[in-house]
């Protein structure tokens, strides 16, 4: 898989990059979690591509361990919401944060 | 009224025409149906006479199929009717017991031939009156109308529409074989003259709140596409239409489903009665028995005992009150029916007085003579 | 950073009857995902979108979600939703429903609704068994494959779904894995746009069945499998799409079939039409 990382210099010198890549602001996320929905599937911290997420030591009314934010992740989230499209359990949302 | 249903009238027609046209007059505009003998002239005639109405006619893959898609049509807010006979019957049973618990009126109409299986597609039976009853599993009361000649069948085909829709339950049209294929005189009224039930269809917003309600018989029907996003369940639910595991609501909403119909059972109920004033003997029969029973009445009477009928017109619910009162001042029943003893089990639940039965097996019309020869034998 | 509040799916469920009764890692609330997402992004009024299905863990999917709802009997929903369409074709007729319910018991009624070309979508949630009753074997089930009824493995051989759609002549016809969540959304907007009949498969984990007979100990081991051998190909030969989970074949997904054929309802319309000009 190409990981296409364009915060990294690598990808501006390589030429690849769109010429006016400066122009676009890496979305920031706010993750939202539902954590009496959460069934632990595994899914979220999975198949997000930024690694926010881990399995937290919180136990839920039905006895699972819901999501958190991995620490020193708070702000690593760009909103793309793939946590939010492959959760069954509607257990959890990405709000993007929009700062004018 | 549309100007392409039959004209009012004398005419020579069969009874599966009858059937056809006179759904056309209920205001059937959804029909799904599968070939087979004897009701096939039905779903013929329909595919020619429904779209010249406006109405849908689709000719599905089996019956199982033509009793699902009649339960959807009529939760689009469609009058919805399908015709079969035994087989097809026993394969529709599973969506008849849809059509009850989501309290979907549509109208079947099933024309008895001999069974059991297969048996004699071309020859008459009398052999479903049970099914009509009991088979779809589960608690529930069904209604079922007996024409005896093409002009009930004609009658009795717009009043199903109308009861399946002010009780919001399947209306069976129980016939045979000899009725749906037999030509006679056939009257058709001024078509004011017919009481057609329309739908009443539930406005959005919801005064009612909830998808059913248990606590009283009837509550106008839901349909898709109007706003309400209620959820319609095939498994035992709640008011709000959600399953549930719960027996309490189990015993709510059967008893609902089977209430709706005992308390308003006297309304239902139909028969007539010939010569019953005096008689000393009755003969309960229903279809095209009941016609052979009126001539052995008669011979029977020529011969000095006193013979009469009752002929229920809703074999279900069975008038039980008019045998019971009946019962008060007869000896005997006799039930000839096409079969090997069926409908004659349910009139015994009701009568103190001995019920003979008499079997005629399937394939051929009830000779008066052998009603006779045991009424003869068993009353003098 | 994080806190509880409303998904703003929330909407378009019934929010009051969740926690759903899908297990961890079952896919079916992806599903649910994917087409309540698809109708908040169409134009089509939500009122006009009904969910009908028949018996299975799938066909309780119509009850979560805030439109009208038809759960009917095994196996018949389609010719259910048949009726329904053909009285009001304003109607955005949805079947979603199981493998086992769809091609199964209810087998002969999908090639036929396929045949007629009838305007409806059929979401079928393939997850190679019959979940709800504990995980028998079906017509889905992989050649090979364990399952509570095939205990020697699987010596049937299995449907290829897709391929069997294409060749009845659907509308539309796609597979996806329960992975391919926003491929599947778009997909079921798409399909929703079409007219006839259109077919998405998805194929998703049931872990406490199909799963844990096939050493799949958890959702997350299926889905990884999903990830590593799905391939994409729009143009694949669809008689080789089928699937076995030995990993040494291509788990092939896309959209297959995409083709302008006269719907059942345009064909009806216009019969009701002549018939009504007849003098």
């Amino acid at each position: 898989m190409i990981n296409l990382d364009f915060e990294s210099e690598k990808v501006y010198n390589t030429g690849r990059a769109p010429i006016n890549i400066h122009a676009f602001k890496v979305p920031l996320g706010k993750v939202h979690i539902i954590k009496e929905r959460c069934k632990e599937c595994g899914y979220c911290w999975t198949y997000c591509p930024k690694e926010v997420l881990e399995k937290s030591d919180y136990v839920n009314k039905n006895g699972y361990h819901p999501p958190r934010i991995k620490k020193g992740k708070e702000s690593a989230c760009v909103a793309c919401g793939m946590c939010e499209a492959i959760c069954p359990d509607f257990a959890i949302f990405v709000e993007e944060i929009k700062n004018e | 009224m549309n100007k392409k249903l039959i004209k009012p009238g004398n005419y020579f027609m069969n009874g599966n025409f009858a059937c056809a046209e006179a759904a056309l007059i209920a205001g059937m505009n959804f029909y799904a149906g599968y070939p087979i003998t004897p009701s096939s002239e039905i779903m013929e005639r329909l595919s020619y006479r429904l779209p010249q109405v406006g109405g849908h006619f689709i000719e599905m893959e089996d019956e199982i199929a033509s009793m699902a898609a009649i339960v959807g049509a009529s939760n689009a807010g469609a009058k919805a009717m399908t015709a079969t006979s035994g087989p097809g019957f026993s394969l529709m049973q599973e969506n008849i017991g849809l059509a009850v618990i989501t309290e979907t009126p549509v109208v079947i109409v099933d024309e008895m031939r001999g069974g059991p299986s297969t048996g004699l597609p071309t020859r008459v039976g009398q052999g479903d009156v049970m099914q009509a009853m009991w088979g779809t599993h589960g608690d529930h009361e069904a209604i079922a109308y007996a024409p005896s000649s093409v002009q009930e069948m004609f009658d009795l085909t717009i009043k199903a529409f109308n009861t399946a829709e002010k009780y919001r339950n399947p209306v069976i049209v129980l016939t045979d074989q000899v009725i749906g294929h037999m030509s006679e005189r056939l009257l058709v009224k001024n078509y004011e003259e017919y009481e057609v039930i329309e739908r009443e269809i539930r406005k959005f917003p919801d005064p009612i709140g909830k998808v059913h309600d248990f606590s009283i018989d009837y509550v106008p029907m839901v349909i898709a596409g109007k706003g309400f996003h209620y959820n319609i369940d095939s498994l035992t639910h709640d008011e709000m239409g959600y399953p549930s595991n719960d027996p309490k609501i189990e015993e709510m909403m059967v008893r609902h489903l089977v209430e709706k119909i005992r308390k308003n059972e006297d309304n239902i109920v139909e028969y007539k009665e010939y010569l019953t004033d005096d008689a000393e003997v009755l003969i309960i029969a229903y279809g095209i028995t009941a016609r052979s029973s009126i001539e052995a009445i008669r011979k029977l009477r020529e011969k000095g005992i006193r013979a009469g009928m009752l002929r229920p017109i809703t074999l279900w619910p069975i008038p039980k009150r008019k045998i019971e009162r009946l019962s008060e001042k007869i000896h005997i029943i006799f039930v000839p029916e096409i079969n090997f003893g069926q409908y004659s089990h349910a009139i015994r639940e009701h009568t103190k007085v001995p019920v003979k039965e008499i079997h005629f097996p399937p394939g051929a019309v009830p000779d008066p003579k052998i009603i006779i020869r045991n009424i003869e034998g068993d009353a003098t | 950073m994080i806190e509880e509040a409303i998904h703003p799916k929330d909407i378009y469920l019934r929010s009051d009857r969740f926690p759903h009764i899908w297990c961890p890692g079952c896919g079916l609330g992806i599903v649910l995902k994917s087409y309540v997402d698809a109708i908040s992004k169409l134009d089509i009024p939500l009122d006009h979108h009904v969910l009908v299905s028949g018996i299975g863990c799938t066909a309780r999917l119509p009850g979560y979600a805030n439109v009208d709802s038809y759960h009917t009997t095994h196996g018949r929903a389609i010719p259910f939703a048949t009726g329904l369409k053909i009285v009001n074709p304003e109607l955005q007729v949805t079947v979603i429903s199981g493998d086992g319910d769809l091609f199964n018991i209810g087998g002969n009624h999908i090639i036929h609704a396929a045949r007629r070309n009838m305007d409806i979508l059929v979401v079928c949630v393939n997850n190679f068994n019959y979940g709800m009753t504990g995980g028998q074997h079906g017509a889905t089930t992989p050649e090979g494959a364990r399952t509570s009824t095939t205990p020697y493995g699987n010596i049937e051989h299995s449907f290829n779904l897709p391929y069997i759609m294409a060749s009845l002549g659907a509308s539309y016809v796609a597979r996806w894995t329960s992975l391919h969540v926003r491929q599947l959304t778009k997909s079921i907007m798409k399909a929703m746009k079409m007219k006839g009949f259109s077919f998405i498969e998805v194929i998703s984990p049931c872990p406490p069945n199909f799963g844990k007979y096939n050493k799949f100990n958890d959702g997350l081991s299926q889905m990884e499998f999903f990830y590593e051998n799905s391939v994409l190909d729009n143009n694949a030969d669809l008689s080789e799409a089928y699937i076995d989970f030995s990993g040494k074949r291509p788990l092939i997904v896309g959209e297959f079939v995409q083709r302008i054929r006269p719907s059942y309802i345009e064909l009806e319309r216009d019969l009701i039409k002549r018939a009504m000009e007849e003098p």
